[in-house]
Formats: structure tokens, sequence, C-alpha cells
């Protein structure tokens, strides 16, 4: 079984967004939602740096933990799903996640939202693989597909990788070898503090 | 061989002196040394300054903003409950995890599961306060037909928003195992739905009560009397008291600073439009704090409401009158509140005449 992890590189992102747009048309994600983002440190200044982020799919994931219906599981690839269903957009995700992956599609009256969405590994949720109703509560699965994120995949320059964590992790290796610079595995410590 | 040992034992304590000299040398100047960089403090600062411009591993600083949740730029904005997509880093979500799991969820529901054993262990030990003397059947008004209005329209909304808040955060371990996680989830639905839509009507509540009881929970002397002599309920003196007693005004503020001045203002404050009307910015960390408020007063104040309730039925007898009936038994009255009975007395008649023509007086 593989653990299914996403590293972006700070060195290669030009922060050119095609990994929010793949993201949104692949998965017909709600208005207002955008289940990944790329966020630009240091902007216009030497040496500015652009990450993409989306759900980590923490191992011991926070969001998971403060659910108060208890709607998230983790598959065996090692990605954090949660069950539409069950959620009552009550909040407490995005609260908890270290990387604000928790999305809301509209505000109703009384401050209640609605039901969370977030990045799935392009993996669908818990209805029956590749149905019409999973596609339109989770977006597509492409990982019954045996295919990767499609956010990785239209990357241009192969910043974001997605896949197995020892994979990704040894395509990460040799370019910091070849550079000859240190390694920058953004968001893996919080997300996969024990590997 | 004398002189000797007297020689040979004097430089012994001559060395015995030094040795003592030079640890007590050491020893202060342990203390006192590493203290002399504040005699020079331009000069400590230069070399800070120098080693910040120098040496600094600028790398290594950029991430660290990162880490400590600094911000960034981000052409993905979010709507107005998807905010803070510049932040890469949401640094305090791990302690609220830990705050709310560990300290409200668990600690918290404990806590609540004592206080209800206590209350039956004091119920089982002490059993229900009596009247010493037998009701006569005069009866003195106590609340009036609004105030008891008052008291169970708080009450009415207490209990649901009790029953829903309690349901949101130990439902996921109590109610799951009884409903399903389908069953569940319908009525955390239901919860979470009346609780933000009554929330803000309850707070009317404490708010009117603040206003019209205010007068009689004016704290004084015959208070503090009365919590020396355990208030009637440990022990079985009948100590001195108003209108409301010191207990009640206890309660009462109680209700005001903790229930109104934590629990509805935290909650007030987690409401969208109520966000918006005062301009307050929405941020995680802003939502986290009011959150452990709300959840860790409201459960204080949950547990304290238990023991209300507790000794207006069980506890006193003749007690629930009050807020049922509104008028007690005259005997009642000058058992728990002498001082206002001695005020009222006098209208004994009128109420005993009103409380004649609904037809409940009774031996």
């Amino acid at each position: 079984m593989a653990r299914m992890k996403f590293l972006c590189d700070a060195e290669r992102c030009i922060e050119c967004n095609s990994c929010v747009t793949a993201c949104k048309n692949e998965n017909e994600v709600p208005w207002g939602v955008n289940r990944r983002r790329v966020v630009v440190l240091g902007d216009g200044e030497p040496g500015e740096k652009s990450i993409s982020v989306a759900c980590m799919h923490c191992t011991d994931a926070p969001c998971a933990a403060v659910c108060p219906v208890d709607c998230f599981y983790t598959t065996d690839d090692g990605i954090v799903l949660h069950d539409k269903d069950l959620c009552i957009g009550c909040g407490y995700c995005f609260y908890a996640c270290p990387f604000g992956a928790p999305q809301y599609p509209q505000e109703q009256a009384f401050g209640v939202r609605g039901k969370m969405d977030k990045c799935t590994f392009c993996a669908g949720g818990p209805l029956p693989d590749n149905t019409d109703a999973e596609y339109t509560k989770y977006g597509r699965n492409r990982i019954s597909e045996g295919k990767l994120p499609l956010c990785a995949e239209m990357c241009a320059t192969k910043a974001l990788i997605a896949g197995d964590g020892d994979t990704i992790a040894d395509i990460y290796r040799e370019r910091v070898l070849q550079r000859g610079t240190r390694p920058q595995t953004w968001g893996w410590e919080t997300a996969y503090p024990s590997g | 061989m004398a002189t000797q040992n007297n020689f040979t034992s004097a430089v012994r304590s001559k060395r015995a002196r030094r040795m003592t000299l030079a640890m007590a040398f050491i020893l202060v100047s342990a203390l006192i040394l590493p203290t002399t960089g504040y005699l020079f403090p331009d000069l400590q600062l230069t070399a800070q300054a120098q080693q910040a411009t120098g040496d600094a591993n600028t790398r290594s600083d950029f991430w660290r903003v990162v880490r400590e949740g600094g911000a960034g730029y981000s052409s993905v904005t979010g709507s107005a409950t998807n905010l803070e997509t510049n932040t890469l880093y949401n640094i305090t979500g791990q302690n609220w995890r830990q705050i709310r799991n560990g300290l409200i969820a668990n600690y918290g529901g404990w806590f609540l599961f004592l206080v209800l054993l206590a209350i039956i262990a004091f119920y089982s030990l002490r059993g229900r306060i009596e009247l010493d003397q037998p009701e006569s059947g005069v009866r003195v008004a106590r609340w009036t037909f609004w105030e008891r209005s008052l008291h169970w329209y708080t009450a009415t909304l207490f209990i649901a928003l009790s029953i829903t808040g309690l349901s949101l955060l130990f439902g996921r371990v109590l109610l799951i195992p009884l409903l399903g996680p389908e069953g569940f989830s319908f009525w955390a639905g239901i919860s979470i739905n009346i609780h933000n839509t009554a929330g803000p009507f309850f707070a009317i509540g404490p708010l009117l009560m603040f206003i019209f009881w205010l007068r009689h929970n004016i704290p004084n002397a015959t208070d503090v009397a009365w919590f020396f002599k355990g208030g009637g309920i440990v022990g079985r003196q009948h100590p001195s008291a108003g209108k409301a007693n010191g207990g009640e005004k206890v309660w009462f503020w109680i209700v005001i600073l903790l229930g109104l001045g934590a629990v509805c203002f935290s909650g007030f404050a987690l409401i969208g439009w109520v966000q918006e009307y005062f301009g307050v910015e929405f941020t995680r960390a802003y939502a986290q704090l009011m959150h452990v408020v709300h959840a860790a007063c409201a459960l204080l104040w949950i547990a304290i409401f238990i023991g209300h309730v507790y000794i207006g039925t069980i506890g006193s007898a003749g007690s629930l009158d009050a807020m049922t009936k509104g008028h007690v038994s005259a005997e009642w009255a000058k058992q728990h509140h002498d001082i206002w009975y001695e005020e009222v007395k006098d209208a004994d008649t009128q109420a005993q005449s009103g409380s004649t023509m609904e037809g409940e007086t009774t031996a």
C-alpha cells in the first residue's frame, strides 16, 4: 500500500495557479470554494517563494479529531476523506486544520455554513467509485482509475508532486542533490511528523 | 611529639579555612560573574546586532516566519467563511484541538458527571429540607406572573441550548453508539440550528433579569452571615435572609457575569451577522478563543444550574411553589426569608384572598 502525500518544491513553483484551475475544473467544486491555493511569500521581493497548498492528508488529522459527528476517515492509501452526508457544517475542522484546507460553499442565515468541501487527493468520497453521485458531491475519483491528482499532473514546472511518500521523496532528494540546495519539504513536519 | 601535633593541627585548620574561603569565593563568583553583562548593555546589544546582520541564516529566518503563521499573498481570496487564504500555517489549530478535546470534552465531561454524583450523594445524606412548622394555609406572594414568565422563558431556552450544546460536544462519544452515525448526524444538524437560532433569543432572558431583579440582589452583610451559617443547606440552622438569600444572590451574579458576560457574549461573537454588524474581523484565532470561552464557561454554568434546579425542586420543600404558583406558604417564608417575610406579611391577607380566588388555599 502506498502512503499518498503532496510535496511542493518551493524552488520550482512559479505561482501560475494552474493547479488551482485544474482542481476546480476537474472536480467541479462549488462556488466560492477553492480546494487548492497558491501562497506567495515575500511577494515582489528578491527571493520570493511560492507554495501550492491544499489538504496535506495528515497522518494524525486534526480535522478528524475535532469533528463532532466523526465524519472523517483515512483510506488504505493514507488519504483523508470525509462523508458529506454526515457533515453538519460546524466549521471546527477549519479551526483545527494547520493548512486552512476545509472550505464551505455558502453562509446561510445565523452563520450556518454549507457542508465542508476539501481536497480529496482526487479520490472521490465514500459513495460507490465513479458514480454520478460521487462526482457531484466529491469530484472525480482519479485514484480508482490509477491516476494521480490532476493538480500535480498538470503542474508545468513539476513543482507540485503527488504520490507515494517514498517515491516523491526520492524524486525530491535527487533534485536537491543536483541543485546543491538544502531540502525544504514544506508542511511535512506538520502533516507527517512520524513519517 | 605534642608540639608536632599542635603544629600539624594548626596547618590543617589553616588549610581548612583557606579551602572554605576559596569555595565561598568560587560560589560567589559563579553567581555574580554571569550577571556582569548587565553592566555593559551597549556592548551586548552591539554584539547581538552584529550577529543578526552578519551571521544570520536568512533562509531559515524566511521559513521560521512561515512556521510562525506569517502571511503572504494569495490570489485565491475565498469567501466570507473561507478566510486567511494568504496564511500557510494555522499555528493555533493544534492548541485549540488539545484544549477542546482534552480540557473541555474530556475533563469537562467528567466534571459534569461528578457534579451530578455529588448532588445525588448530598441528597441521599441530607435529604429534603422540610418545613419546621406545618403549613397553616397562609400564603405570601413572591414572584409576579411577569417575573415567573421571565424565569420560565429563560429556563426553557437554557435547557434547549444545554441539550443541543452538550449533544455537539459529547455526542461523538455518547450518542453515536446509541443513534448510529447517520442518526446522530441528523440530530447534530438539528442541534446546531436550534443552538444558533435560540441563542440570541435566550440572551434576552438574563438581560431582563439583570434589569428587573438587580434591586433584590445587591449583596449585604446579611448574606455574609448567611454563608457563614451554611445557608441552612449544610447544618440545621436557619440564617436570616431578605427577598433573595446569599445563595440566590450568588446564582444571580453567576447568571449575569458568567452567563451573560461570558457565555452569551462569546456565543454572539461567533455569529456571522453579529461579526458583520460590529465589523469584527473573523479569524481562526478569534473563533478558537471565543469557542473555548463559550464551551468552558457554559459547562461551568450548567454544573451550577444543576445545583439551582436541585435546591428549587427536590432539595427544599415548598420552594418550587414560588416559581410555579407565584406564592409561598408563610411558614416557608418565615423559615427561609425571615427579613423579607417581616416586610411583606402585612400584605398577607391580600395574597391569601388572591389565592382563595384561584382556589388554591389548602391546609
